[in-house]
């Protein structure tokens, strides 16, 4: 194994210091031959190897062996399962080295969207998918969540740092950073979560005071933990990632538990197809990300917070970092928060992309320094959670629904983010109270012709049928299940058989691997699909294999992960009339 | 809670002590639940889902080895939910990866009704082939189903060596050392505690594989000789495989309370030696 060069090494010190001991990569000292560091001590700093192994992707442009041997004498962790953890991401590279890396969507909506074109031309000037032209390599990528400015690339320079480029072509991908677009949203109704997103400088914590930032937490150190759970159950608040779970009963179970410590963990690795209001949230109104945090830990006891931030989203973390580091200069995050003697900090940590890592038990294998593989459930997270102590995750748009809430805003309980993208004229975020219909979404959203189909939920979600554009969206029936509240538009002219592939072709790339049924049910299911679209009458097998994805995957993805394929057969929308 | 449990096995009562799982309380009520990844020496890694049983009141499928029985559950092991899941748990590893060596599952697959025809033709992309790359042990990854046994044994739950991971992700996951060296440049210390707990035949040691190409391993003109490890104190039980009066292998057996099936490199390749002289070496 080649040793890490200077560089390397300086990238990995950057985030652990310099070594100590030549027991890490240091000088060897005398003393070191009768003293050992490891144990737990050595241990206990795993969950520092993501950050490091991206510190590694940002400045050289990828993870030589050398580096990562480095990297493993300096966290003491065995090189076989340092490589484990480095092969599962997506954007951490240990096969080459390149100084950028263009990652573009080509998904469900940026293919509608002029992506395909974009092959083409970036197949033309760099070679295909895969190779380099000596400075930069391009790979196809599952959706950025950028959906409303299609089509959308993700880019990596090394010793530059990461963009974003939306409605993506040949000159803006070679341009430096592009700034401002202006943020897509409306609301039908009252202005609640997206009532700050025309702020001026959404980083700017005066600002979000003016208009009403921070009362939430205000009152929750007034009136303490128990009446803060009680307002949120009386509320009725649910999940908005995806799985609705009662948002105050988690709070409970975690705030009940024995424990000395705890954590709050706010989930903001929003990767569904279709979906892009977490990003927009915590780009437009981070603080309300932070404040909603702050709440939860003092609800449940907690005094540390996560922010898993999806490692394609640069401007959210940033504005995070931002908000948190305003945050703590004025009092709100701290040893004391506002004199109430509750200590909270929030630390943010990096995605590297990997779908699954929002299945909450795998973002704590994450943040822990592991494959993103989800844990067998029970033991649930509010008993063992992050680092194995009771944890409440809560999805982004969640917590500040939550401030909302607390803080009293008319309307807060009844109000629901919804991503409309794809075949219309203004894709965006729209703010709609429950009871909205896809029909009206897409009203606001503008469209010229009705669409053949309509994806709601994301890839995990259904095709609905066009009397469902009229049902009343809410939890539980007569509803369609809300998923993370994506609408995706398709219009005449798109190859529907094509659109439903690439959700099969989605799921077999995210899947972890880890399980039999969802591992390999869901490269039979793209492959059967297949012969499907081809003209074989496969609607049996692939029942099938959906229902044993369905029944005993470990988690959420393999569980969901027929869903869209399912009802677009079901719908006749794939494979001609059959 | 303290003091016995009962738990429903497919009707019938059954008394299980506190901490036991599913798949204990369905041995102790006679009810046979097939498995794969797990192993009673390693920590279940719930990952085959072979062992999925009905549970009511829950949406999905529970897996046996890892669940804990709680008291008054209701099980179904044998529902058509249960055994359409199994056969196709079945299918796809029939489809994915190469089974001969794995009569147990041949045999579930048999039971279950499993026909890994339908998917259509072999897609001809190439198979991988064995890895030859010490004298000790041999590395067929056409024939692993990712059951993570081997991992573990290395790492936690055995052996302490973590020489091998999963790496990649997906249908692309893969058990690999780092960088994917070969073995004898990794941290393997070829104890062969992995080979010892692989149920597919995807590790095997050398001798075994070797005698399998040259057709010449014949398992039932085996005998097997249980014995103690004479290289050290540790006193491991060794159960020799002989085969027209030479060694062919030697294994531990998992419910040796020294060995928990495992062994060091001297118990279970040093036996060369024994026919020093009589093959004329």
């Amino acid at each position: 194994m080649a040793a890490a060069t200077v560089d390397e090494r300086r990238a990995v010190d950057r985030i652990l210091g310099p070594p100590t001991t030549g027991w890490e990569g240091g000088e060897r000292r005398r003393v070191d031959g009768h003293v050992a560091t490891g144990g737990h001590a050595a241990r206990a700093r795993r969950h520092l190897l993501l950050p490091v192994l991206h510190a590694l992707q940002d400045d050289i442009g990828g993870i030589s062996d050398g580096a990562l041997g480095y990297v493993c004498e300096r966290l003491t962790i065995p090189p076989a399962e340092a490589y484990g953890v480095a092969t599962f991401y997506g954007l951490l590279s240990v096969s080459e080295v390149s100084p950028t890396v263009i990652h573009l969507c080509d998904d469900i909506v940026c293919r509608t969207s002029g992506a395909k074109e974009l092959f083409t031309a970036l197949a033309d000037a760099i070679g295909p998918e895969g190779s380099s032209d000596g400075t930069r390599t391009w790979h196809r990528s599952n959706c950025l969540g950028q959906c409303d400015a299609a089509p959308a690339a993700f880019v990596q320079e090394a010793g530059v740092g990461r963009r974003v480029v939306v409605r993506a072509d040949l000159d803006r991908l070679a341009a430096g950073p592009i700034d401002g677009r202006d943020p897509a949203y409306a609301a039908i109704g009252d202005a609640v979560l997206t009532a700050r997103f025309g702020a001026p400088d959404p980083a700017d914590l005066d600002a979000y005071r003016a208009v009403g930032g921070y009362r939430g937490l205000r009152r929750a150190l007034e009136v303490g933990p128990d009446a803060v759970i009680a307002i949120v159950e009386a509320a009725g608040l649910r999940g908005r990632g995806g799985a609705a779970f009662p948002t105050g009963r988690k709070w409970r179970a975690v705030a009940d538990e024995e424990a000395t410590e705890r954590y709050v963990v706010c989930n903001a690795d929003e990767s569904e197809p279709g979906t892009f209001k977490d990003r927009m949230l915590m780009e437009r109104d981070p603080f309300s990300v932070v404040e909603g945090l702050t709440i939860a830990g003092h609800a449940t006891g907690a005094t540390k917070g996560f922010i898993y931030v999806r490692g394609e989203y640069p401007d959210a973390e940033d504005r995070l970092r931002a908000a948190i580091a305003a945050a703590e200069a004025a009092g709100y995050l701290g040893d004391d928060v506002l004199g109430s003697g509750f200590p909270f900090r929030i630390e943010v940590r990096r995605g590297a992309g990997a779908y699954i890592c929002g299945e909450e038990t795998a973002l704590f294998e994450s943040i822990e320094g592991r494959r993103g593989e989800p844990r067998a459930k029970p033991p649930y997270p509010t008993t063992v959670g992050l680092f194995g102590r009771p944890t409440a995750v809560n999805n982004v748009e969640t917590l500040a629904a939550a401030v909302a809430i607390v803080a009293e805003v008319p309307g807060a309980a009844d109000t629901k983010l919804f991503c409309v993208s794809g075949d219309v004229d203004a894709a965006g975020v729209v703010e709609a109270p429950f009871g909205v219909t896809v029909r009206e979404l897409l009203t606001v959203a503008g469209s010229s012709h009705p669409p053949q189909a309509v994806l709601f939920g994301g890839a995990a979600g259904r095709f609905l049928a066009p009397a469902e554009w009229d049902v009343p969206l809410g939890y539980g029936p007569p509803s369609p299940p809300m998923g993370s509240g994506a609408v995706v538009a398709f219009g005449p002219g798109v190859d529907m058989d094509d659109i439903v592939q690439r959700i099969a072709e989605f799921f077999r790339d995210e899947s972890c691997g880890q399980c039999v049924p969802c591992r390999e049910g869901t490269v039979r299911q793209d492959e059967t699909l297949r012969r499907l679209v081809a003209g074989a009458d496969e609607r049996g097998l692939l029942d099938e294999i959906a229902q044993v994805m369905r029944d005993a995957s470990i988690c959420g993805l393999g569980q969901t992960a027929a869903e869209a394929v399912s009802s677009a057969i079901a719908l006749g929308l794939v494979g001609g009339a059959r | 809670m303290t003091g016995r449990r009962t738990v429903e096995v497919d009707g019938t009562a059954v008394a299980i002590e506190p901490g036991a799982t599913i798949l204990d309380a369905c041995r102790a009520g006679g009810v046979d639940v097939p498995t794969l990844c797990y192993l009673e020496t390693l920590t279940p890694a719930n990952a085959c889902r072979l062992c999925s049983v009905e549970v009511e009141g829950s949406r999905t499928l529970v897996p046996a080895c890892s669940r804990i029985a709680e008291d008054g559950m209701v099980i179904r092991t044998a529902t058509d939910r249960v055994r359409h899941a199994r056969r196709m748990i079945l299918e796809f590893l029939a489809v994915a990866v190469d089974l001969t060596t794995a009569p147990e599952l041949l045999e579930a697959m048999a039971v279950y009704g499993a026909d890994p025809s339908r998917y259509g033709t072999d897609d001809g992309s190439p198979r991988p082939d064995a890895v030859v790359d010490n004298d000790l042990y041999v590395r067929d990854l056409d024939k692993c189903v990712l059951c993570y046994r081997c991992v573990e044994a290395c790492g936690d739950d055995a052996q302490h060596t973590y020489a091998i991971t999963i790496a990649d992700r997906g249908a692309a996951a893969r058990v690999a050392t780092e960088f994917d060296v070969a073995l004898p440049d990794s941290a393997c210390v070829f104890c062969g505690n992995c080979v010892a707990v692989c149920p597919t035949g995807a590790l095997m040691v050398k001798t075994e594989f070797d005698m399998r190409v040259a057709g010449t391993w014949h398992e039932e003109a085996q005998t097997v000789t249980r014995t103690v490890c004479g290289y050290c104190g540790v006193g491991c039980n060794l159960d020799v495989h002989v085969q027209d009066g030479a060694i062919v292998k030697v294994t531990s057996p998992f419910d040796h309370d020294v060995t928990a099936g495992n062994l060091c490199i001297k118990g279970r390749f040093g036996w060369t030696h024994v026919r020093a002289g009589v093959d004329g070496a």
